[in-house]
């Protein structure tokens, strides 16, 4: 493991560095306590302490509409399957992002393997950011894991003070970091990060008082449980929690004609599970017609589906989805009620 | 402009290429079903019993059908499609020596090799024939590998049967049991009039070396295995295909995904099921 370090005063001239090589985006402030991952083109418009950004960076390995093919009737049809190529470093991700990232990866790399995930995660140079301290309330990263970095990146930043501490974990991360001449980082600096994470031991505790071990076997005993009537007495419907999770990767195909009748695009767009019309078959019958269903089935598929097929929760307790509910439906206080209704 | 392409890559082992067919042949089999036999380019479809496939219509888009005919018959694959969405009422309108674009097959296939030296049941109900089909003429095609073979079909009324020439010869082969019943009958109709439920109970099987394979709308499931399990066939030999709107075939789009306790995609760990894999569903 190699560690570099950056001054803060110098973070300017890295993001311009990046930028000779490739587009760069970062969380910048969008007004009323949000912010979003967009293009920059200075150090000045990031904000390093954000709460997460509305939409995770799923958003640039899968966009919310991504145009898989062009086809064109000249005889018989002719299809090119093709993607944006465009090289994206994406500075500030904190830990559960990437945690994140690394679910859909799984995910995408199984088979059949999703190719347009996987060329266009060739393309982006991953630069994560250490959380210090909690965002919010809403965040539960301890309970799942995801407050430390465990890999994902190319370079990942942690803020001791005047300056950052580089961890290095991939050769292109340190081909960028020799390119521009970060010095090592000294013993000093390294104990000083050592302190910065002995400290967060102190911070991060597990969020809620329910043992992470034993969530798999609340699961086991949860389908039928009361709590998710009294969740879908308050759900609406909307979406909002599947969208801005970074680890749901529903989608629906959409065609899409152009004005000569002749050509048009192929469309893969995110779907939600929320929606009522999501299971429903052309005969009109609806799999998932209760918003009771729907709902268990969003949080299934965080701590139930994905521990018994890769051995992992899909939650990365980023707290995104209770941020952002109308409602006010909270994961965490699904969580501990379930919990309590199987006494454990 | 310019440089917009020079950041396009192409990708040439995409998940969404398409296989080109022509279609041979095609009949309105009732008002809302229609039959079509297709023969790809690149030679045989390569698929297995229960197994689908997904039919893309540029500009519309695509619908999973399943094959309905047997991997025995070589040369081309049928389908039988209801007008039932916006796709499946667009392939109605394709006729003889129209151009189809397909993926797959897809999804896990009926268990022909359990089934191998067990005696057999069929159970269709409605459009559950088309899947069914795609078994019932490979065991026809193989019928020494087989025990006794029984086959009790439902449909609605007489001219909503499918098949109906094909189920004339069954009806008249010596080494099957066939029985058949209509929801509501007509002046002319001489045979069963009543759910497929009420054929069951007439049926003389082994429960432990019998195999049921039941494949129509969920309502029927509900009923046709209650009788199943009262003749005590084991829940893992009752086999059923479900009905689910795959979008991608690839285990990916979440849509098929069961209603159910354990992580099921109908599009990958299905459409078959055993009735033991999936009981925990309230609606199959």
């Amino acid at each position: 493991m190699k560690y570099h370090i950056l001054e803060k005063k110098n973070l300017d001239c890295f993001i311009k560095n990046l930028l000779k090589k490739m587009k760069v985006v970062a969380p910048v402030e969008r007004g009323s306590g949000n912010y979003s991952f967009a293009e920059i083109s200075s150090a000045d418009e990031i904000k390093c302490d954000y709460v997460p950004t509305i939409l995770p960076p799923k958003k640039y390995f899968m966009p919310q509409r991504e145009k898989i093919m062009d086809f064109k009737e000249d005889g018989d049809v002719k299809e090119s399957c093709y993607i944006d190529g465009e090289k994206i470093a994406v500075f500030g991700v904190h830990t559960c992002d990437l945690s994140g990232l690394q679910c859909l990866n799984i995910v995408f790399n199984d088979k059949p393997v999703d190719h347009n995930f996987l060329m266009r995660k060739e393309n982006l140079f991953m630069i994560g950011l250490e959380c210090n301290k909690y965002c919010d309330e809403y965040a539960s990263c301890a309970l799942v894991n995801a407050h430390l970095p465990n890999g994902g990146y190319d370079l990942f930043l942690t803020d001791i003070g005047d300056k950052f501490v580089i961890n290095v974990n991939t050769q292109d991360g340190e081909d960028f970091v020799e390119s521009i001449k970060l010095p090592q980082a000294s013993a000093k600096d390294m104990s000083e990060l050592e302190k910065i994470r002995e400290e967060k031991k102190k911070i991060f505790k597990n969020e809620i008082d329910v043992e992470p071990s034993k969530i798999p076997q609340i699961f086991e005993k949860s389908y039928n449980s009361k709590v998710w009537e009294e969740v879908a007495n308050k759900c609406l419907s909307c979406g909002n929690c599947t969208n801005v999770c970074p680890t749901c990767y529903c989608f629906d195909m959409e065609d899409t004609l152009n004005l000569d009748l002749k050509s048009g695009e192929r469309i893969r767009k995110w779907d939600s599970c929320q929606f009522e019309t999501f299971a429903r078959v052309a005969g009109g019958e609806n799999f998932r017609e209760e918003r009771s269903m729907r709902q268990r089935h969003r949080v299934y598929r965080k701590f139930k589906f994905p521990v018994d097929k890769f051995n992992r929760f899909f939650c990365t307790g980023c707290g995104r989805c209770s941020r952002t509910c109308m409602a006010g439906i909270n994961l965490k206080e699904i969580l501990v009620k379930l919990a309590e209704e199987v006494k454990f | 402009m310019k440089t917009k392409e020079k950041n396009v890559i192409e990708i040439k082992e995409s998940n969404w290429s398409y296989r080109k067919g022509t279609i041979l042949n095609t009949k309105m089999m009732t008002k809302t079903e229609k039959w079509f036999d297709i023969k790809l380019d690149d030679g045989e479809l390569g698929h297995e019993p229960g197994q689908f496939v997904q039919v893309e219509l540029f500009g519309v888009g695509e619908a999973p059908i399943s094959i309905c005919s047997s991997p025995t018959k070589k040369g081309s694959f049928e389908l039988t499609v209801r007008a039932a969405g916006r796709v499946t009422n667009q392939m109605h309108k394709l006729e003889k020596g129209d151009r189809v674009y397909i993926r797959g097959p897809f999804g896990r296939p009926f268990p022909v090799k359990q089934m191998f030296g067990n005696d057999i049941l069929f159970v269709a109900g409605g459009l559950g024939i088309a899947p069914l089909r795609s078994l019932i003429n490979y065991v026809m095609d193989n019928r020494k590998d087989f025990g006794k073979v029984d086959i009790l079909l439902g449909c609605k009324s007489p001219k909503d049967m499918l098949f109906y020439d094909e189920v004339e010869r069954w009806g008249k082969r010596m080494d099957i049991n066939f029985a058949c019943t209509v929801d509501k009958g007509e002046p002319d109709w001489k045979g069963n009039v009543g759910l497929i439920t009420t054929l069951i109970p007439g049926v003389n099987l082994n429960p432990e070396r019998t195999y049921a394979v039941v494949v129509g709308p969920p309502i029927m499931y509900k009923f046709v295995i209650a009788e199943l399990l009262k003749k005590n066939i084991p829940e893992r030999h009752i086999v059923l295909s479900l009905e689910r709107h795959m979008k991608c075939g690839m285990g990916k789009c979440g849509h098929c995904q069961i209603d159910h306790p354990k992580n099921y995609y109908c599009c990958k760990d299905g459409p078959t099921f055993t009735y033991d894999e999936v009981k925990e569903s309230k609606k199959l």
